[in-house]
């Protein structure tokens, strides 16, 4: 007799799934080891270098898409994790009221459109406002990032809310606090990581964002997506590769405490 | 006695009530606001533009009415004879759409349920580990993936590095630029998308089911066919609809991976914005693919409250 009979084993399952990690790891992997080459090939290793990432550092147009697209990451993810705290403390804990379906079909909806149709409606309209104003500043950008990162930002935080009763709540207004103290100090610090995680989630998904970016973006306007994007369809240096290994990086570190902060709510 | 003047104890609650229903109105506006002028109400002008006559240098000619986007979606207008046809052009991107995105989600299923089948059946502290890493390239920016592909299917890449390396081939095979370097792409792309549905309903199975069927002499295949899978039904239509919808809507992995040939509604949807200068074609071909995207969610929510119903 070999091993024991399983019942949860399927045969061949276990060989995929190691395969299909082997297949998700094996590219970026490739990618990564590439960022430290020293010649100027993307696939001839010609021995190790930290030259690319010094070339892009020094790249003044990495540099200014790297700004463009941490301060409209920054705005983004601050405004629609205020707006969205506010809607989902307005939309929990309470008995169903007219109005109620609606809303929660109106704030997840940039989820359900496809980027590319939200794309060129923003396109439409912000081509008409730019004309009539005159303002082609990135003020649209944070406007359409902010825009679908609150449905992201929604999530995490209408689920925290979920799991938190109103009995504190309660005890603290029969201690005659006001309103807003009952709120300042204990609806706040028992739903910060809530807030936490939907702030870092829709400063991800703003800081990887390309289509709608590309779409409403004004001339010249780069985000480090779209700049690699325009990089991408010419021939390409380690260069990219080093861009892409630190913004790999960037995302790792914001998952991985994203992670661990949802861990340990449950 | 009661003063009649005095409301009544339901008439407080009432107001409280109200009062409590107003201050949650307040509270949500300013996420409604920005999300009916930053998503919703540009989908609506999007309606309207595709029923203008387009403009002399794109944009449209404001208020004339007119039906050309939609009937240029499908039809189109020889150029010397003015008699009517087929637009071939947008009919094989159609089909070339649809194509690449049911293969796309067949074979993420297929690769995707036995991944996810695996986590599930981890010993409990690891599954989140295993999770995780399939978390990380699912939140790695799309383009750092779609360039991760790029480099792997390229002529000079490791896949024909290899095999020529091996004396299997002594010409690169093309890949780039096809149909075949999209459809790698974009399973690689949304894999992810699929294995965490799975996951989540796969986390479920009551195994004494499994069991049961064993107990009753059942092979394998047949536990697999009768057992787990209807129990992970709902988590197969989500991943399905979560992998078909981007699918269909696919434009950076199409546009790097594909070329200028190999085009996708997407990339479709984008040329009449950009050289083609047919803005209500572009907003017709836009809410032509809303309308599928609606539809297929719609039988994603259908089939979730019928299983919920049974099951649940």
């Amino acid at each position: 007799m070999a091993e024991p009979f399983s019942i949860r084993r399927q045969p061949g399952f276990t060989t995929i799934a190691i395969l299909c990690f082997a297949l998700l790891y094996l590219p970026i992997a490739t990618l990564v080891f590439y960022a430290f080459n020293a010649g100027i090939s993307v696939a001839v290793w010609e021995g190790f270098s930290l030259r690319w990432f010094q070339e892009a550092m020094a790249n003044e147009r990495v540099q200014e898409a790297a700004w463009h697209s941490f301060i409209i990451a920054t705005v983004a993810a601050l405004v629609s994790t205020i707006v969205a705290t506010m809607a989902a403390l307005a939309t929990t804990r309470t008995d169903p009221y007219p109005g109620l379906t609606f809303k929660y079909a109106f704030i997840n909806q940039p989820l359900m459109v496809p980027e590319i149709v939200t794309a060129v409606a923003l396109l439409i309209v912000f081509s008409r406002v730019k004309m009539w104003t005159g303002y082609t500043g990135l003020g649209y950008l944070m406007a359409a990032h902010t825009g679908f990162c609150i449905p992201f930002a929604y999530l995490p935080i209408r689920a925290r809310l979920e799991n938190m009763d109103l009995t504190l709540e309660r005890a603290a207004a029969d201690l005659y606090a006001t309103p807003w103290a009952t709120f300042r100090r204990v609806t706040l610090p028992l739903l910060w990581p809530g807030i936490l995680a939907g702030m870092m989630l829709a400063f991800v998904i703003s800081l990887d964002d390309v289509v709608i970016t590309e779409f409403v973006k004004s001339a010249g306007q780069e985000t480090l997506p779209t700049y690699m994007l325009g990089q991408l369809k010419r021939a390409v240096t380690p260069e990219m590769n080093a861009i892409s290994t630190v913004f790999l990086l960037l995302s790792v570190v914001i998952v991985t405490v994203f992670f661990f902060i949802n861990r340990k709510k449950t | 006695m009661t003063d009649p003047s005095a409301p009544s104890a339901q008439r407080v609650i009432d107001e409280a009530r109200a009062r409590d229903v107003r201050s949650r109105w307040l509270l949500s506006a300013p996420a409604l606001a920005i999300i009916f002028f930053a998503a919703i109400g540009p989908l609506f002008v999007v309606l309207i533009y595709s029923f203008m006559q387009k403009g002399d240098y794109g944009d449209v000619k404001p208020w004339t009415f007119s039906t050309d986007g939609w009937f240029n979606v499908l039809f189109e207008r020889d150029l010397f004879d003015d008699t009517l046809g087929l637009a071939w052009a947008n009919l094989v991107i159609f089909w070339r759409s649809v194509k690449l995105s049911v293969i796309t989600t067949v074979v993420t299923l297929l690769l995707g349920f036995p991944t996810a089948y695996f986590i599930s059946t981890r010993p409990e502290h690891r599954r989140d580990l295993w999770l995780f890493l399939i978390t990380i390239p699912f939140w790695t920016n799309l383009l750092i993936r779609t360039f991760a592909i790029q480099e792997v299917v390229r002529n000079e890449g490791i896949v024909n590095s290899a095999l020529i390396g091996l004396g299997l081939i002594h010409e690169p095979i093309q890949i780039m630029f096809t149909d075949t370097a999209i459809l790698l792409g974009m399973v690689y792309v949304y894999l992810p998308l699929m294995v965490l549905p799975l996951y989540a309903s796969m986390e479920k199975i009551d195994f004494r089911l499994v069991e049961a069927g064993y107990d009753l002499y059942a092979t394998r295949f047949a536990v697999l066919r009768r057992i787990i899978i209807p129990l992970v039904k709902p988590g197969i239509v989500a991943g399905s609809i979560l992998v078909f919808i981007p699918s269909l809507g696919a434009y950076v992995t199409p546009k790097l991976l594909g070329g200028g040939k190999n085009m996708m509604l997407g990339n479709l949807i984008e040329l009449q914005f950009g050289q083609g200068r047919n803005w209500p074609l572009g907003s017709a071909l836009s809410i032509f693919l809303m309308i599928i995207v609606m539809a297929a969610l719609l039988v994603y929510v259908r089939n979730a409250s019928d299983s919920g119903g049974r099951h649940g």
